[in-house]
């Protein structure tokens, strides 16, 4: 029966732990997918799957992946907030793999906030 | 949705939006009876008895965001389009259980599509949620527990790039390893 190589992940525990203990740690950069059904059938999760894949070849540490529910914007889904510290949260729109990647390299790494996918920034949110 | 593993995620996300710590996935592909099964059950809040039967209409929804729900009655149809059936149950307070059945071989059965993304996104996204993920394929199966992962993780997010990375390469060798649906 196939298993999950459990070794493998003490390893990668200890390195990591051995890294971070010399910094201060934390998430500087939070990133999250939005989940809902209209999301789903529009092409969230292979946004999601592009957003890890920076992640996995970035050797960044301090950034969060997360995903969460529906927050009511069907038509204009996929949607991704990207939360940097001390910066405005910043919403995408009509986000696909590609400009995943482009936010990724361009806003979260190098902090320039990529206007022409902006839905919204800061206190326009509505949710 | 053109893939059963977009409805699982999909159903999931109800299961989170309910609560629950805990969500439990079986899909088992039973060739001797042509059936694939697919079973969900979570320790959300649940659904009221008087909604159940509800749960499928895709103009019943409790979300305040939109008026139509679609994920359940979505998840139904693609079942019964391949003479398979759709079951829910659920005990207010303390979960939810559904089953899936789906004619394999059917013509119109949508393909499992993606899986490993299904999981990745719900394991790395969600890392406040326990998965526990078993497929079964004849006598063969592959379980996935994320509670294991996190033992081991001792804190470690698991956004972290080795982390996506060991996630990403074990899942897709061990479900490779058990064979297709
Ligand atoms: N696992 C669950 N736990 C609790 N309630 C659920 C669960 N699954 C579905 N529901 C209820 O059924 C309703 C319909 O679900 P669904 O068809 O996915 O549509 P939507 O999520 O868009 O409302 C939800 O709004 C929710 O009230
Ligand atoms: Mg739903």
């Amino acid at each position: 029966m196939p298993k999950l190589k459990l070794d493998d992940l003490k390893k990668i525990k200890e390195q990591v732990l051995k890294d971070t203990s010399l910094r201060t740690g934390g998430a500087t950069a939070k990133v999250t997918v939005h989940m809902g059904t209209c999301g789903i059938a529009s092409g969230a999760r292979q946004v999601m799957d592009a957003l890890m894949d920076e992640v996995s070849q970035s050797d960044r540490q301090d950034i969060a992946v997360t995903t969460s529910g529906c927050i009511g914007l069907c038509s204009e889904e996929p949607i991704v907030t990207v939360e940097l510290l001390n910066e405005e949260a910043i919403r995408y729109h009509f986000v696909d793999p590609n400009k995943m990647r482009q936010i990724f390299k361009r806003h979260i790494l190098e902090g320039e906030v990529q206007d022409e996918f902006v839905m919204a920034k800061g206190s326009e949110h509505s949710n | 949705m053109l893939e059963l593993s977009l409805h699982i995620l999909d159903v999931v996300e109800n299961a989170l939006n309910a609560g629950a710590s805990l969500i439990e996935i079986e899909l088992e592909k039973d060739t001797a009876r042509d059936i694939l099964r697919l079973k969900i059950s979570d320790n959300g809040s649940g659904i009221p008895k008087e909604m159940l039967s509800r749960v499928t209409d895709p103009f019943y929804t409790t979300r305040t965001t939109r008026r139509v729900g679609l994920g359940l009655s979505l998840l139904s149809q693609a079942a019964e389009q391949t003479g398979g059936s759709f079951k829910i149950d659920s005990v207010h307070g303390s979960g939810t259980k559904l089953v899936a059945e789906f004619g394999l071989s059917h013509i119109d059965r949508a393909p499992l599509g993606d899986m490993l993304g299904t999981l990745m996104s719900l394991i790395v996204g969600r890392p406040e949620v326990d998965i526990m993920y078993t497929q079964k394929i004849g006598s063969n199966e592959f379980v996935l527990d994320t509670r294991e992962i996190k033992d081991e993780l001792e804190g470690v997010s698991l956004s972290n790039p080795e982390v996506i990375k060991f996630l990403r390469k074990n899942l897709q060798e061990g479900l490779a390893e058990l064979g297709s649906i």
